[in-house]
């Protein structure tokens, strides 16, 4: 017997101060095909989990909530009042009930300590923001292990063979390859702001980086070191 | 009254020397791509809230830097915070005096604090406006019956 479709839904836990960026992650996840919690700390976020704070020093788990909370995976920012992303990600690994969900961390500063710091710790990723839908795009196969686990191993595999939703962009060149039209003036006007706007960015992102104009952001998973 | 052609026009002339002119990154074009059938007001939703903050911010921080003594901490917070918000959305020369802002802060000099905060109220305003004009003309022209370019 199928699945129900909220079943092979993946649950995202979004945690930010910012209330723009609460929203640009949610909707990012939506249109991802995925369910999104989001909270503005990471005290909420813990007692969304079923993991709340007794007090300083002893974290209590509740059962009765952590079982009805399925999580696929948790997108913290780091720099955070009171519980930063980093305090965050160590709770969620420090408890026997938590560890196996995806961290994801976002930070709008690129510190290598902090990068290797939060990978050391057990982060998946490491994403420099504002994030973008091939970032999310990136996460899916993290989600996979926490739906494989449990799903059996027919459902896994429809999962895990159905084409991911690509990011817009890719989409739209798609479209427009299979229907060949002349370009309008709008169209090519639109392609200049794009490459123009494309280029500012990346000149911004290497200035704030001190990077060479030409590099693109970097992009940190488990696999690298930083330095 | 103004055909929907030249509303097309006029709205791809004025979008495109946002991003000559700096006002606007490609964070803004992403933004855009968030916006479908289901959502779409995405965009003045999202810049609404990022006037709101900005407002909000702009407040604080000039109350901060008219202190007898200036908590420096203080004022790095609220700077991250305009920073990170003008990043999410795209302002990218506001973001761009953020970071000059923040370098006056970890030196504690109250004098260059001042000028960039004048300098980014400056730079607020002028994207502020500039992005009201943008969604003016992408109302016109959806009033006109013509349909917002895909991005």
């Amino acid at each position: 017997m199928g699945m129900a479709a909220a079943d092979l839904q993946f649950h995202v836990l979004a945690v930010d101060d910012c209330l723009i960026d609460r929203k640009l992650i949610e909707r990012l996840f939506r249109i991802s095909s995925c369910q999104v919690t989001t909270v503005d700390s990471g005290s909420k976020a813990l007692e969304f989990l079923g993991l709340q704070e007794l007090d300083q020093n002893q974290p209590c788990v509740s059962p009765s909530n952590q079982q009805e909370v399925e999580v696929n995976l948790i997108i913290t920012d780091y720099c955070m009042p009171g519980m930063t992303g980093y305090d965050l990600l160590k709770k969620i690994k420090e408890s026997s009930s938590l560890r196996n969900i995806p961290v994801v961390i976002m930070s709008s500063e690129n510190v290598p300590s902090r990068i290797s710091r939060c990978l050391e710790e057990g982060a998946e990723e490491f994403f420099l923001k504002p994030v973008r839908l091939s970032d999310v795009n990136k996460l899916r196969p993290h989600m996979m292990k926490t739906k494989c686990k449990s799903l059996p191993q027919q459902e896994a595999e429809k999962m895990v063979t159905k084409p991911k939703q690509e990011s817009i962009e890719i989409a739209n060149v798609q479209s427009q390859a299979q229907e060949p039209q002349q370009q309008t003036e709008s169209e090519t006007v639109q392609q200049q702001q794009k490459s123009q706007a494309n280029n500012n960015n990346n000149k911004r992102k290497a200035m704030e980086e001190n990077l060479s104009p030409d590099r693109t952001r970097p992009r940190y998973s488990s696999g690298l070191t930083a330095v | 009254m103004e055909s929907v052609n030249q509303l097309q026009r006029k709205l791809a002339d004025y979008t495109s020397s946002l991003y000559n002119e700096n006002f606007l990154d490609e964070q803004f074009i992403q933004l855009q791509q968030l916006a479908d059938e289901s959502n779409p007001d995405f965009v003045v939703e999202v810049v609404s809230l990022f006037f709101e903050d900005s407002d909000r911010l702009l407040n604080e921080l000039t109350k901060a830097l008219n202190q007898p003594n200036v908590d420096f901490k203080k004022v790095d917070a609220h700077v991250h915070q305009l920073k990170g918000s003008s990043s999410s959305i795209g302002a990218l020369r506001v973001q761009k005096i953020c970071i000059a802002f923040r370098n006056y802060c970890e030196q504690q000099i109250v004098e260059g604090c001042l000028k960039c905060l004048q300098q980014v109220k400056n730079e607020y305003t002028l994207v502020k406006n500039k992005l009201e004009t943008l969604f003016k003309l992408e109302k016109q022209l959806v009033d006109a019956g013509g349909s917002l370019p895909v991005v």
